[in-house]
C-alpha cells in the first residue's frame, strides 16, 4: 500500500488564479461566494461532478489551479445558468465555468480523449473557416478525435433521421459557406493580433 | 406590417426544417414580416464561449453588424441557442464600445453601433394582439390535446425579461389560446441535456429521462418546445432513452414510459390554424401526433 499526502500545503496553491479566473470570466465577485451551496442544489448535473459548483469556487478563491482545470466537472457543465440566476452573490458560475474551460485548453490539460473539449474545438475550427456550423461535421471530427466507434452507434438514427428528410446523404461531404469569407477570416486573423 | 430581421441559426437548416417552414408561414398568416439577414454567420452557441471568448463575441458581432446594416432593429432567432449567444454579445458590445472586439469589427466594415435588439418568436407571438388573433383564426380547434410546454434553459435564463426563469408561462398560453389544455409541470426550463447527450451520453440521457418522466406523470400527450437542440435531444433520444431506462432509474416508479409526440411548437400552431397538414412536417418527427389529429 502506497501512502501520499491528500492534503496540499498551503505554499503549492497558486495564489493567484482566482484573480486570473476573475479577470478572465468577467465576474469580480467569486471572492464573495459565501458556500451557500445553492448552486450544487439547483444544478442538474451536480450529482455527476467530481467538484460541485460551490466546491469549485471555494477551490478557486483558495488557488486549487490543478484541481479545477483538470476537473470533469467543467467539462459537464451544460451551460443551463440555473446556478447563475440563483446565486445569492451574484457570481456568474456558467462564466466562470466556460473561463475555466478556456483555461483548461488553452492550458493543454484538458481530458484529450473526451468529447466535449473535442466538440468545442471541433465546432470553434469549422466556424471560424467556413461561416457555418455543420452538425454533422462537427460529429464527424469529435468521434474520429475521440472515439471513432461513436460514428457506428450513431448509425442507426442517422438512417432514421435520413428517412425522415432530416438529414441528406449531402451532410455527409457537403458543407454550407457563407459568402463574404474574407471578411471572417479577416476578423479573425485582427483579433489574433490584438491578443 | 413590421418586418423583422430573421437569423435562422444552423439547425433549422438541417435536423428542424419543419420548424423554420411552420413558423415562417404561422408568420405569415398572422402578419408579421421576418426577412433573412443576408450571408449570417453561425454564432458559435455554447461552445465558442469555452473555447475563445473574444472570437465567440466576435463572430456574433458580426451577424447584429450585418442586420444593423441591412437596416433592422430587431432581430429574430427561433433557436434558443442563438437568441442566448446573440444577445449576450450584444449586451457585451454594446457595454464595451471602445475594446479591441469592437475595433476589430470596425476593421473589416463590420462598425456595430448597438442599435439592434434580439428576439424569440414565441415572445412575438405571444403578445396580446397575436393571442387573440391567433384564437379568432383557430380553424382546427384541439380537442383532446394536452400539451406540456418545454422551454429549456436558455430562453428564460440568465436574461428573465422575456418570462420566468423556472415557471414561464408565454408557450402555454399560446397553447390555450388554440384551444389545447397546457399542462402544468415543474421541469419547464431544467436542462435537457444540451450537447451532453454527444458527449457525455450517460449523463445526457438522464437528463432528457427525468424531463419525459415528469412531463408522463403529469398527464400530457403531447410536448411543445421552443429550441430545435432541445428538440432534438427529446424527439430524437426519446426511444433510447425510454428502453434504457425502462423500469424507471428513480424516480419514474418502475412505470414505463409512453413515447409523445415532441412537436415544435410552430407546428402546433400551424395545425390549429388550418395550415395545410402536409406542410407541417409532423411525418418528420419520431412519434407523429396523428391519433391526437385524428381524435381532434
Ligand atoms: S450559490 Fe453563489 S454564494 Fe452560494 S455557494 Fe454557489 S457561488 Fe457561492
Ligand atoms: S450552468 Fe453549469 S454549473 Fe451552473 S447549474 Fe447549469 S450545469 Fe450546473
Amino acid at each position: 500500500m502506497e501512502i501520499s499526502r491528500t492534503v496540499k500545503y498551503e505554499s503549492e496553491l497558486d495564489k493567484d488564479f482566482g484573480n486570473r479566473v476573475m479577470e478572465l470570466s468577467g465576474c469580480h465577485k467569486i471572492s464573495e461566494c459565501i458556500q451557500c451551496g445553492t448552486c450544487s442544489s439547483t444544478c442538474p448535473v451536480s450529482l455527476y461532478m467530481d467538484y460541485t459548483p460551490r466546491k469549485l469556487m471555494a477551490m478557486i478563491k483558495a488557488g486549487f489551479k490543478d484541481e479545477a482545470l483538470r476537473s470533469q466537472t467543467i467539462w459537464l457543465c451544460s451551460s443551463c445558468y440555473s446556478c447563475t440566476v440563483m446565486c445569492p452573490a451574484q457570481i456568474k458560475i456558467t462564466d466562470v465555468m466556460y473561463s475555466l474551460k478556456r483555461m483548461a485548453i488553452e492550458g493543454g490539460i484538458y481530458p484529450k480523449k473526451a468529447p466535449a473539449p473535442a466538440l468545442a474545438k471541433a465546432m470553434a475550427d469549422i466556424i471560424a473557416r467556413n461561416g457555418r456550423n455543420s452538425e454533422m461535421g462537427v460529429v464527424m471530427e469529435m468521434s474520429l478525435k475521440t472515439n471513432p466507434m461513436n460514428l457506428l452507434k450513431m448509425a442507426p438514427m442517422g438512417l432514421a433521421l435520413i428517412k425522415r428528410g432530416r438529414m441528406e446523404i449531402k451532410d455527409f461531404y457537403h458543407r454550407d459557406k457563407i459568402k463574404n469569407r474574407r471578411q471572417l477570416h479577416d476578423l479573425v486573423k485582427g483579433l489574433k493580433k490584438e491578443a | 406590417m413590421k418586418t423583422y430581421g430573421y437569423y435562422p441559426g444552423c439547425s433549422v437548416r438541417s435536423t428542424s426544417k419543419a420548424y423554420e417552414r411552420t413558423l415562417l408561414d404561422v408568420c405569415k398568416v398572422l402578419g408579421l414580416g421576418l426577412k433573412e439577414i443576408e450571408d449570417w454567420n453561425c454564432c458559435g452557441a455554447t461552445a465558442y464561449f469555452g473555447v475563445d471568448k473574444a472570437m465567440a463575441m466576435a463572430v456574433s458581432g458580426r451577424n447584429l453588424a450585418l442586420a444593423e446594416q441591412q437596416k433592422f432593429d430587431e432581430l429574430v432567432t427561433p433557436c434558443a441557442g442563438c437568441y442566448l449567444t446573440l444577445r449576450k454579445a450584444n449586451e457585451y458590445l454594446k457595454d464595451h464600445p471602445n475594446d479591441h472586439i469592437n475595433k476589430s469589427l470596425d476593421r473589416v466594415d463590420l462598425h456595430y453601433g448597438g442599435t439592434v435588439t434580439v428576439r424569440h418568436p414565441l415572445e412575438l407571438l405571444s403578445s396580446e394582439e397575436a393571442l387573440k388573433a391567433m384564437a379568432a383564426a383557430v380553424k382546427r380547434p384541439m380537442k383532446g390535446w394536452k400539451v406540456a410546454s418545454y422551454y429549456g434553459c436558455q430562453l428564460v435564463r440568465p436574461y428573465s425579461d422575456m418570462d420566468d426563469p423556472y415557471q414561464p408561462l408565454i408557450m402555454d398560453r399560446i397553447m390555450e389560446a388554440l384551444g389545447a389544455q397546457a399542462v402544468d409541470y415543474p421541469y419547464k426550463t431544467r436542462c435537457c441535456g444540451g450537447s451532453l447527450t454527444g458527449t457525455v451520453e450517460d449523463v445526457g440521457f438522464r437528463l432528457v429521462y427525468m424531463l419525459l418522466s415528469e412531463i408522463n406523470k403529469h398527464g400530457a400527450n403531447a410536448v411543445a418546445t421552443s429550441c430545435p437542440l432541445c428538440h432534438f435531444n427529446l424527439d430524437a433520444y426519446q426511444s433510447k432513452v425510454i428502453s434504457r431506462f425502462s423500469g424507471g432509474f428513480d424516480q419514474a416508479g418502475g412505470r414505463r414510459l409512453e413515447p409523445l409526440p415532441i412537436i415544435h411548437f410552430t407546428q402546433i400552431i400551424g395545425y390549429a390554424l388550418g395550415l395545410e397538414l402536409k406542410t407541417l412536417g409532423f411525418k418528420d418527427l419520431m412519434v407523429t401526433p396523428g391519433r391526437l389529429v385524428a381524435a381532434s
